[in-house]
């Protein structure tokens, strides 16, 4: 770990003003990454902004029927907020479907939007890693890569961004507002986390000095049809080999709406808009959702340890949608897959 | 007299576990003390060729950074280094000198006066290296493997026997290496007390292995250093030997003439013992009724390139199954590797695994239930010393073990239960382990009030030694528990050996007899010499303890209390120490037993893989507490489920460097993937092994369970998975 400055941010404004004043410097909420990453050598900010006591911990409604979710809400707050439990089912379950109790009392929602991917080499200074010290090569691609990406990879890293919380968010077409510099912004959630490009070192296209103050979802929360599968190594407590949001209307059989996000897949949520228009219209039948899974998979390419990652998120796209489709999401407190 | 032993009853040390009181090496307080941290290379091969620490120097609150240009001397004779459980070889010699033999190596020590600028400082330390070649990867290497002595002499023709079988299985199951990840960090806090003489508290199974090594390594008398570890939390075979940060805290201490803390990080500690990976192969060939003919048993295992560690994979089915032919070999390949080490069950984990997967799919060549072909080849004798067995109530743990599970309802053919979307599968195996026993020396004060002391150098890894050493104290001596309190893991007392082999149960409670019964024989004496005493003509052995008082075994009308004696002969406490040995009997092969049942559901489409059932029938002998007991037993089957799915230690060969040296990506089972444990202990009466029939239960309870759970997996799913841990991509397609 490296000698760091600390700063506690006395409101939005002075967070941004600490943040362009000192380009080394880091925003730090739970402190659950961020602080993990330090004591690997990974991050060495040269100072600290906390902005844990900051007043961004609302869930509030907003005029059009939608929530905003303050940018320090704590994960476990956000999938028990009994507003999100009604109205955002799909948001809850994958809230719960990552790390564990304690963490996600800590964690908050920005940091889990800014959360860094888990690649081994990532986290190993002695290994050569694009994302961590840009140029010095992919270790990853001809490396381990058991869990790495199968979408949208590049020639300068594959790895995956880790967050359960953003494919949630990707399906329910959710909005990131932002403060900086020259004042507040929104963006969508799918444009907010980047592919790696030739650029591997920049997570998304949060600028210079800005930070998330809230994230906001719009008013249908596809509170019946919904569920959100992980499939990892172990029952829970483990980052996801594949995960699937999905979110369906229905008019009696006939799909009138469809959300498809993948995580565990990219260095993003990953959804296909091609996939989710085929749905609509069609049939809530395993042989629509499996043509859905095709065209999510559409270019899916993979590397010497990940072949079965495409197999695997097709069949957990099928089942997904079919326990939405049947009203039956996964729960994330049983010890089963249903 | 039993009101303790064989009882459930709770850990004496248990309320100051859980409240905080239990303190734990890192946790011991010292005036003015320094915190080390260790900095360790980043190659597997070579030697530094320049170690810049100035800028680490100039940090404020470092007082030095050593290293093996600037260190205090150290011992340099191998002899020195080569602690009890030492393999052969040139032990690693941490700070020594230029060479780097594994990633991971500690090389330099930052030393301030807290831990975060240590850290810090540790950052700043400038290494250059000059790489050598090097090869990690078992695999990549097997070529180059090279047996040890053999496990077992072979009998008969094992390849003639193969070949003239009517049922052959031959194939390799591949183990990875494991890490150990005990809960508590290795930690050392070195407390110097002034003129030269240092008080080391340290994680460690064993206080007098480290007091030795310590004081061969850096040349002190026996007076000079005194190493306690009162509460280790886990360790499971890496505490064995003296682990290198005791050393650099020693050094710390010794260079700064002040008391230092080396306290290692989750990361840092996958640089020191693990499971070695072994590649198995086992070959069985059988008559068509059953009977084996042949067992062939070869295993290729990874070492450093410094010590030969090796254990015994190979040669349970000595143990198990008669066999007229049999051959065993165990062979090492050198890398460029830390030393593997003892990690629950060392050997038979892996090995049994193997074998019990083997005979697994021998029974279904066979068309044979596996319980089946265990009994048509279950042996009486140990087959290599042919030796009958101090006793073996394994067929009991089948019968028992089937009974509960339920097994008689199983349908042979795989894929042929389901439930939902999940297939079912039932598998089973047997589990072996040694029954050891070790000389202990144990120490009794028995005050007049009626309480005692009961002390010795043995180590309490969390297994719950305090609580039986109590128990059979108690026992022994007539007292209520409460009266007794227990001191362990001080170098200065009665004399242990290292905590391992599941040898301590047995050898601690039959110590803490023998110096009881020293205790009653001065009670008696004082006793018998009151005037008008009841016991004036009593011998020995017709003497008890019972209640606060010596009593006649065959008149328990004629008792003198402990107060009485003790105050007639003018006394205020006893004190006997005795070192007990067992006799060695050479009539009789020792062991225990285990018959292990695993139901697992596997989800069909996405081979998501729950062991929702275990059962595990254990012959132990006696058991000297069922709730302690127990718990050992159901730890060892979490492991074992670990073992079976998830536990893999991944390395980057061309690094040379672990990629999941944490445990967020080094998996065990949490509690989701945890369900019905169901652990029977079937009577095992055994009149040769000790007096009070005890064997030991530290290693039983993993061993057979991945294998149970493999086999159950290809019941299920009919997909036989030989490379382990079982994780879902190898079910899909
Ligand atoms: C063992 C372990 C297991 C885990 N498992 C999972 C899992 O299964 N699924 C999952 O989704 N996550 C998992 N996590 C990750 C966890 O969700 C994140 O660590 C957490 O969400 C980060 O939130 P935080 O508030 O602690 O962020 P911090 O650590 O405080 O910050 C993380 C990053 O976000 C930046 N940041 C924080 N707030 C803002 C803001 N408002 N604006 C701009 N930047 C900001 C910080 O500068 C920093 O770069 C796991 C973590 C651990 C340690
Ligand atoms: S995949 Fe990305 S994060 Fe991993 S080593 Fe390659 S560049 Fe680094």
């Amino acid at each position: 770990m490296n000698n760091f400055q600390y700063s506690r941010a006395a409101d939005v404004a002075d967070a941004i003003r600490l943040l362009t004043a000192d380009p080394g410097a880091k925003l730090i909420a739970g402190g659950t990454n961020l602080i993990d990453l330090m004591k690997e050598n990974v991050e060495r900010p040269s100072r600290l902004i906390d902005i844990s006591r900051l007043p961004l911990r609302n869930v509030e409604e907003t005029d059009d029927g939608g929530l905003r979710i303050g940018a320090l809400v704590p994960n476990s707050d956000l999938a028990y907020h009994p507003l999100i439990e009604q109205r955002y089912p799909l948001l809850a379950s994958a809230v719960l479907a990552g790390a564990s109790a304690q963490l996600r009392n800590m964690a908050s929602v920005g940091g889990n939007l800014m959360q860094r991917t888990r690649c081994g080499y990532f986290y190993d200074t002695a290994t050569p890693c694009n994302k961590r010290s840009p140029g010095s090569g992919c270790s990853a691609i001809h490396g381990l890569n058991r869990n790495h990406a199968i979408l949208g990879t590049s020639a300068s890293c594959i790895a995956t961004n880790p967050s359960d919380m953003s494919v949630a968010l990707a399906a329910l077409g959710a909005l990131v507002h932002m403060a900086g510099p020259s004042g507040a912004r929104t963006t969508a959630l799918t444009d907010f986390h980047r592919l790696p490009g030739d650029t591997p070192h920049i997570d998304t296209n949060l600028g210079a000095g800005e930070m998330i103050t809230a994230v906001e979802l719009p008013p249908h929360g596809f509170s019946h049809n919904y569920s959100y599968l992980k499939v990892r190594d172990r029952l829970s407590y483990a980052f996801a080999l594949v995960s699937v949001a999905a979110a369906l209307e229905l008019d009696g059989n006939t799909i009138s709406e469809a959300r498809v996000a993948l995580g565990g897949v990219a260095h993003k949520p990953w959804r296909s808009l091609e996939a989710e228009s085929a749905l609509r219209g069609q049939p809530a039948t395993a042989d629509q959702f499996s043509r859905a899974a095709d065209l999510l998979l559409q270019g899916a390419s993979t590397s010497s340890h990940n072949g079965f990652k495409i197999e695997l998120a097709r069949r957990t796209i099928v089942r997904t949608l079919t326990q939405a489709a049947s009203a039956t999401p996964q729960s994330q407190a049983h010890k089963k897959i249903a | 007299m039993n009101a303790y032993v064989g009882t459930p009853t709770s850990r004496v040390d248990g309320r100051a576990k859980v409240t905080g009181a239990a303190k734990y090496a890192g946790e011991f307080p010292a005036d003015g003390l320094l915190h080390g941290f260790v900095v360790e290379a980043t190659i597997p091969c070579g030697r530094i060729a320049r170690l810049d620490t100035s800028e680490a120097l100039k940090v404020k609150g470092v007082l030095d950074v050593l290293t093996h240009a600037k260190r205090p001397a150290l011992a340099d004779k191998d002899e020195a280094w080569k602690d009890e459980v030492a393999p052969e070889g040139s032990p690693f010699r941490p700070l020594y000198d230029d060479t780097i033999k594994f990633n991971g190596q500690p090389i330099a020590l930052v030393v301030a006066e807290d831990w975060e600028t240590a850290k810090f400082a540790a950052t700043l330390v400038r290494v250059e290296y000059e790489q050598n070649s090097f090869a990690t990867d078992l695999e990549g290497e097997r070529s180059n493997a090279a047996e040890m002595d053999k496990p077992h002499e072979p009998r008969g023709d094992a390849a003639a026997g193969l070949a003239q079988a009517d049922v052959r299985h031959d194939a390799e199951y591949v183990i990875p290496t494991e890490h150990h990840n005990p809960m508590e960090l290795y930690a050392t806090t070195a407390v110097w007390g002034g003129n030269g003489k240092l008080t080391v508290y340290d994680k460690t199974q064993g206080v007098q292995n480290v007091h030795k090594f310590l004081c061969g390594v850096f040349d002190r008398k026996p007076e000079d250093i005194r190493v306690i570890s009162p509460y280790v939390g886990g360790a499971f075979g890496s505490g064995l030997r003296p682990q290198y940060q005791v050393v650099l805290a020693t050094l710390g201490a010794l260079a700064l003439k002040r008391s230092v803390r080396v306290v290692l990080t989750r990361q840092q500690m996958y640089g020191l013992g693990y499971r070695p990976m072994t590649i198995e192969r086992v070959a069985l060939g059988a008559r068509s009724d059953g009977r084996l003919d042949a067992v062939t048993h070869e295993a290729i295992a990874v070492t450093s390139r410094y010590e030969d560690f090796a254990r015994n994979d190979t040669g349970w089915a000595e143990q198990l199954y008669s066999s007229p032919n049999s051959r065993f070999s165990h062979k090492l390949v050198h890398l460029d590797v830390s030393t593997p080490c003892d990690m629950r069950a060392p050997g038979a984990a892996s090995g049994v695994c193997a074998l019990e997967c083997a005979m697994d799919e021998l029974a279904i060549a066979l068309k044979l239930d596996p319980i089946e072909l265990r009994l048509k080849c279950y042996s009486d004798r140990d087959q290599s010393e042919n030796l009958p067995y101090s006793s073996k109530q394994l067929r009991e743990c089948y019968a028992r073990g089937a009974d509960a599970f339920g097994w008689s309802r199983r349908n042979p053919a795989p894929r042929a239960m389901r439930d939902g979307k999940e297939l079912v599968g039932w598998g089973m195996a047997t589990g072996v382990w040694e029954a050891l026993q070790m000389p202990v020396a144990v120490r009794i004060v028995l005050t007049s009030n009626g309480h005692a002391e009961v002390s010795c150098a043995a180590s309490d890894i969390g297994t719950g030694t305090y609580t039986i050493v109590a128990q059979v104290a108690a026992d022994a001596l007539g007292l209520p528990i409460e009266n007794i309190s227990v001191r362990l893991a001080d170098s200065t007392l009665p004399q242990a050996p290292v905590e391992g082999g599941s040898w301590m149960a047995a050898s601690s409670a039959h110590a803490v007899l023998a110096a009881a019964e020293e205790v009653r024989k001065e009670l008696l004496r004082l006793a018998g010499k009151m005037p008008g005493s009841p016991l004036a003509d009593a011998g020995l052995a017709d003497t008890v303890l019972i209640d606060g008082s010596i009593v006649r075994s065959s008149d328990s009308s004629r008792a003198v209390s402990i107060a009485d004696a003790m105050r007639h002969g003018n006394i205020e406490r006893i004190e006997k120490e005795k070192l007990n040995q067992f006799d060695e009997d050479k009539k009789h092969a020792r062991n225990t037993h285990s018959a292990v049942f695993a139901e697992v559901k596997v989800d069909e489409q996405l081979g998501v893989i729950r062991v929702t059932r275990i059962v595990s029938a254990v012959a132990a002998g006696r058991i000297l507490n069922t709730k302690t007991g127990r718990s050992q037993i159901m730890g060892g089957v979490v492991w074992g489920i670990g073992m079976a799915l998830h536990e893999e230690t991944v390395m980057d060969h061309r690094f040379g460097r672990i990629m999941n040296a944490n445990i967020a990506e080094y998996h065990i089972p949490v509690n989701a993937d945890i369900h019905d444990i169901d652990v029977i202990f079937v009577d095992e009466p055994d009149a040769h092994i000790n007096a009070l029939g005890v064997k030991g239960l530290g290693e039983i309870g993993i061993v057979g369970v991945p294998a149970a759970i493999a086999n159950a997996v290809y019941h299920a799913t009919g997909k036989r998975i030989r490379r382990f841990p079982i994780t879902l991509d190898k079910l899909l397609d």
